[in-house]
Formats: structure tokens, sequence, C-alpha cells
């Protein structure tokens, strides 16, 4: 409830008699007009022929299915993201691996690009970051099954995409180290600092990433 | 072939051309009018359809698609409201519902047959005049046709049976009422200087003697004469018949594809013939520059080539004041009722009395074509209704008595 000593009602500034006849405004506003009219510079960005510009590295485009450095699909099939994926747009047929360095592979993966809601949690689940959303947006069919990718099409996408947006991780060679390993080393060291420092007697929160010891530095392929 | 050779003849003739050029002006003023909105909103406006498709389509892929400024826009719109479906709400009056926008369109259509466009024309020793008709009345009779235009708004909002639509019909009907009464006596005014009401001799009077255009006898009647066209064709800032945001589509929300369309058509011809009008009356007409004889533009040239120039400075006068109401439009919020009927009763009825009375005591005098008196006359008109305004309280609400005193308090800025 509003008190009525609150209430403050102040008087509309008197218009002059010359903003009285309306026109001496409106001429004003004409002049603003004008101005836009014929002197100002046009905001539309002409869509097909130009594009705006935005943050390619964080966009939530079309999927992609990155490839390892030796140009195999990195997917390791392990339906971590099928599992994630909050609208059932994945389905992954995983067979064994060809390839030495990891036990399976996908032998079929399809994304259905009209089911998918592009929330990116595919990405975040991706153990070896092989599945990565794009930058492009503009993406079309003529029918519903053009729109689900299999992993050709997928890994197409990563060979037209992989220049202005490289694969997160390209130092990759072993599966056994992924993401930004000096980084999480980094960290790790410090958070370790940081727990003897506030705690140097028992330090309980030691081993952060104690359990796997880091891999050597450069392990090649077999 | 003697038929051709009759006024009659050369009247049908002209008849077909002018509306060919009227109905094209329709469709590229509707597309100017997109254009206009866009750039005013610092947009490009439609410039996707290209006029010959064909041709920007054919051209070498180097030099990219070229769309030529979407010039085939209204091409593309007419043929959107050909396959659109045409909707006839099962709540209508039909037979009503179905003759509102043919009364609209044919109302529209057939104002601009007295507007006399190019003086006079000899061919092979034959004189013509430049005009479909050479009624007396001419003057009286492109003011009623052009109230006629009410019917249509009237018609379709009544037979729509719906309230929005009926709201925006009785809306556009007392704005009418209203604003027919400053038209007229601004009309009066010239009818009072030029001693006619033949739009043929108004024009001549104009290009008699000094070329003095009506405008400049009296400015202030053009001006009210040009804003109650505003009013009369039903455009922002009086476009309160088919406020969106109040009554959904106004008088036209239940009309859908073609008939809808013919609305519209009947609006943009309607604002073209009241330009035409407007020029004749006070703008000179097919005369270029006021003041001056220019050879080809004197009223004694019969010659074909100078019809042409004259039907074409004309044309021209017109796509300045199109231009105009297009400008203003996007320039100029609408008035809310009280303020658009405060703007007729109390503004411009009064201003224009004035002017008459100017005008009159011009007549009586024998001054009625002297600019020494008349220019005067109208700037004192100006100078009063200023000092009545500056007189003139401010409009006071009916809630005024429950309100709480006002606060008079120096930081807010209002003076103690």
């Amino acid at each position: 409830m509003i008190r009525d000593e609150d209430i403050v009602r102040v008087e509309a500034p008197r218009i002059s008699a010359a903003d009285r006849l309306y026109l001496t405004q409106i001429a004003q506003g004409m002049k603003v007009t004008l101005n836009h009219l014929f002197f100002k510079p046009r905001m539309t960005v002409q869509y097909p022929e130009q594009k705006r510009e935005m943050n390619t590295q964080n966009y939530r485009g079309v999927h992609r299915l990155n490839r390892d450095p030796d140009g195999r699909v990195a997917c390791v099939a392990c339906f971590m993201c099928q599992t994630a994926c909050p609208a059932h747009c994945i389905h992954i047929v995983a067979d064994e691996s060809p390839w030495e360095d990891r036990e399976k592979y996908p032998q079929l993966f399809d994304i259905d690009e009209l089911r998918c809601i592009y929330c990116g949690m595919c990405e975040e689940a991706c153990p070896v970051d092989a599945i990565e959303l794009t930058y492009e947006y503009d993406v079309v069919g003529r029918s519903r099954d053009e729109m689900i990718f299999d992993k050709e099409k997928l890994l197409e996408v990563y060979d037209s995409t992989k220049d202005v947006k490289p694969r997160k991780n390209p130092k990759i060679t072993g599966y056994q180290r992924t993401g930004d390993r000096g980084k999480y080393d980094q960290l790790r060291d410090r958070l370790r600092e940081m727990t003897q420092q506030s705690n140097p007697i028992s330090a309980p929160h030691q081993t952060v990433d104690g359990e796997r010891a880091p891999a050597p530095e450069n392990k090649e392929n077999a | 072939m003697l038929l051709a050779f009759t006024q009659l003849g050369f009247s049908s003739i002209l008849a077909l051309v002018i509306l060919g050029i009227i109905l094209g002006m329709v469709a590229y003023s509707i597309y100017f009018e997109r254009k206009i909105a866009g750039w005013v909103q610092d947009r490009y406006g439609p410039n996707r359809v290209g006029l010959p498709t064909l041709v920007g389509d054919l051209l070498p892929e180097k030099y990219g698609k070229f769309h030529f400024w979407g010039l085939g826009q209204p091409i593309a719109d007419g043929l959107k409201f050909f396959l659109k479906e045409d909707i006839i709400p099962s709540h209508v009056d039909k037979p009503l519902f179905l003759i509102a926008p043919c009364v609209s369109l044919i109302v529209a259509l057939i104002g601009f047959v007295v507007i006399p466009w190019g003086g006079q024309v000899a061919i092979f020793g034959q004189v013509f005049n430049v005009q479909v008709a050479n009624p007396d009345i001419g003057l009286l009779y492109i003011l009623g046709v052009g109230s006629m235009g009410v019917y249509g708004v009237v018609l379709g909002g009544w037979a729509s049976n719906n309230k929005y639509s009926v709201y925006g019909a009785v809306r556009a009907t007392a704005q009418m009422l209203s604003y027919e009464i400053p038209m007229g006596v601004a009309i009066m005014c010239v009818v009072l200087t030029c001693g006619q009401v033949r739009l043929e001799e108004i024009m001549a009077s104009q290009v008699a003697g000094w070329n003095v255009w009506n405008l400049f006898y009296h400015p202030v009647a053009f001006i009210i004469l040009w804003i109650t066209m505003f009013a009369e064709t039903n455009r922002t800032p009086f476009d309160l018949a088919e406020c969106e945001q109040e009554l959904v589509g106004g008088f036209h929300t239940e009309y859908s594809a073609m008939k809808f369309a013919m609305f519209f058509l009947a609006e943009y011809a309607h604002m073209i013939t009241g330009c035409a009008f407007l020029a004749v009356l006070f703008c000179g007409g097919w005369d270029p520059i006021p003041f001056v004889r220019i050879p080809l533009f004197r009223p004694e040239d019969t010659g074909i080539i100078a019809m042409l120039a004259k039907m074409a400075v004309l044309f021209g006068k017109v796509a300045f004041f199109m231009f105009m109401y297009m400008w203003v439009r996007w320039t100029v919020p609408r008035f809310r009722f009280d303020q658009l009927m405060r703007v007729a009763w109390k503004g411009l009825i009064p201003a224009s009395l004035g002017v008459l009375a100017v005008a009159i005591a011009g007549l009586y005098l024998g001054l009625h074509r002297t600019l020494w008196f008349t220019l005067p006359g109208n700037v004192a008109v100006v100078l009063v209704s200023l000092w009545v305004m500056s007189r003139a309280k401010d409009p006071v609400s009916g809630r005024e008595a429950n309100l709480p005193p006002l606060t008079r308090s120096p930081e807010l800025g209002v003076q103690a």
C-alpha cells in the first residue's frame, strides 16, 4: 500500500505556444528521420552474402567427429556422448578396433541433427574430445533422412572446419593423456601446495589426482 | 475513327493511360513505402526480388547475383495476394462484406478524372483538354468522391461483424466528418481567390499573369489542407481506423487475400489522387516554377511534347507529396483519439476560419489576388493562434478532482 505522502505528483512541463502548433516539433522529428533516410549507415547484414562475425570457438552449431593426427576417427566408441545426450539423437554401433592403440572404434556413428538440441553435453562428456560442436549454423537438407549425419559426414565436417576451429587438443598422441595436460598438472600442483599449507599435518586431500600417475610425455603410437 | 478525334475519344484514351499510370504508381508507392520504412530504420528495405529475375540470374557468376534493388517486389506482392486463400468468415454479412472493398477501390479510382493533367493539347489542329472530364463542379466532384472513400471503410467494418472492425469504422467516420470541415474551408480560400470551382480554371488562374501559385496567397490554408489530406486518407498520424495496437487490423481485420489488397490499393490510389488535387489547387499543377514563364510550360504551348512535359511535372509533384506522406508516416506517432479531435475542432477549424476571413476580406476589398494583403493576413492568423495557444489552459482530465495536490519541488524541476 502506497502512503499518500509518498505520492509525488508533478506538473507536466508547460509546452510553449509554438510547440503546441505541433508543426515545429514535427519538423524536428522529420529532420531526424531525414538524416536516417539518406545519411546513416545501414545496420542490416545481407545474410547469405555477408555473415556476422561470431566467436567460432564456442558456438554450438553442427557436430563434427575429430580425426586423430593419423587421420583416423578419434572416437573410441565409449558411448559416453550417447548416454549424456538428453535428446537421444546419437546412435553408435561399436566394433573392435582395427588399430592397436585402442580397443573399440565406432562402426556407425549417426547424429540426428533435427533431433539434437545443441546443448553441447556430448562435447562435455567425450573423454577423448572426439565429438565437438562447430560454428556452422546454416545446415540444411531436403529430407529428414538427409539430416541424419553419419560418420563420414561428421568427419567431412571436421575436414571443412578444422582450419577455423582446430581440434581442442592437437598434441594428442596416446589416449592415456587427453586434454590440456600441462594446465591440469599445474592446477594439481597448486592444489597440493594449498592443501599442505592449510593442513600440513594430515593433508587428507593430498592425492587429488594421485591414483593415476601421469604417463610419459611423448608416447608414440605403435 | 471519328470518335477518337472528339474530346470523348481523347478522354477515354487519357482515362486508360492515367489509370495505368496510377495503378503503376500505387504498386511502386507500396514498394517505396517499404523502402522508406527501411531507410528510416537504418535497414535496406526490400532488395531481393529482381525485376527481370531471369536477367539477374543469367549474369555470369563472378558479378554475383544482381537483384535490381528489389524492383520486382510489387509483382511478388501482387502474386502473393492472388494466391492466398480468400477467407470469408461465417459470421459476416456476406453481400456487404463483398461490396465494401469494391466500393473502396472504385471510389478511389474515379477521383482522378477531373484533375487537369496537362493543360490543352492540339493534335492535327484539334484542341483537347488533357482532362478526362471537365464538369463545372470539378472541385465539388472530387470532394464528394473523396469523402465517399469512408463508405468502403464503414461498410467493411460493419459487415465484418467484429467489435474491432466496427470501432475502426466508427473512428474513420468521426475523423472524416471532423476533418472535412477544415478541408472544405481551406478549399474555399482557393475558390475565393480564383473565383472558380472548375479545376481547369483554377489551374489557369495560377499560370496567368505572374504565375503566382495559390500556395503563396494562402500558405496557412495550404498547410491545413495538407494536414487534412493525411486524415482523409487515413494515414499516420491519423490512421486510427486501423491502428494495430488497439484494433487488431481495424476495419480490415477480417479481410484477406485480394479483398484486403483492394483496400490497400484504394488507400494508395486515394493518396495519389489527393496529392494531384493538392498540387493542382495550391502548387500550380503542371507549372514547374512559380513567378517565371518557361517556354514549354505556358498555357499556349499545346504541342504533344509540352503536354508530356506538363504531365511529367504534375506527376513529379505527386511523387514529392507521396514521399512526404511516407516520410511523415515513419516520423510522427499516431494521435490519441481525443487529441485527433482536439486538433480538428480546436486547431484546424478555427485556423481555417481565420484564413477564410482573410480571403473574404480580400475579396470584399478587391485585394484577393494581391500578395501584400493575403500573406500578412495569413501571418496574422498564425500569430493570433499562437497568442490564443499561449493563453490556453492545459487540457484537464476528469480524474483531476481525485488526484493529490501537485508536489512543487525544485529538485524535480518544477518551479515552486
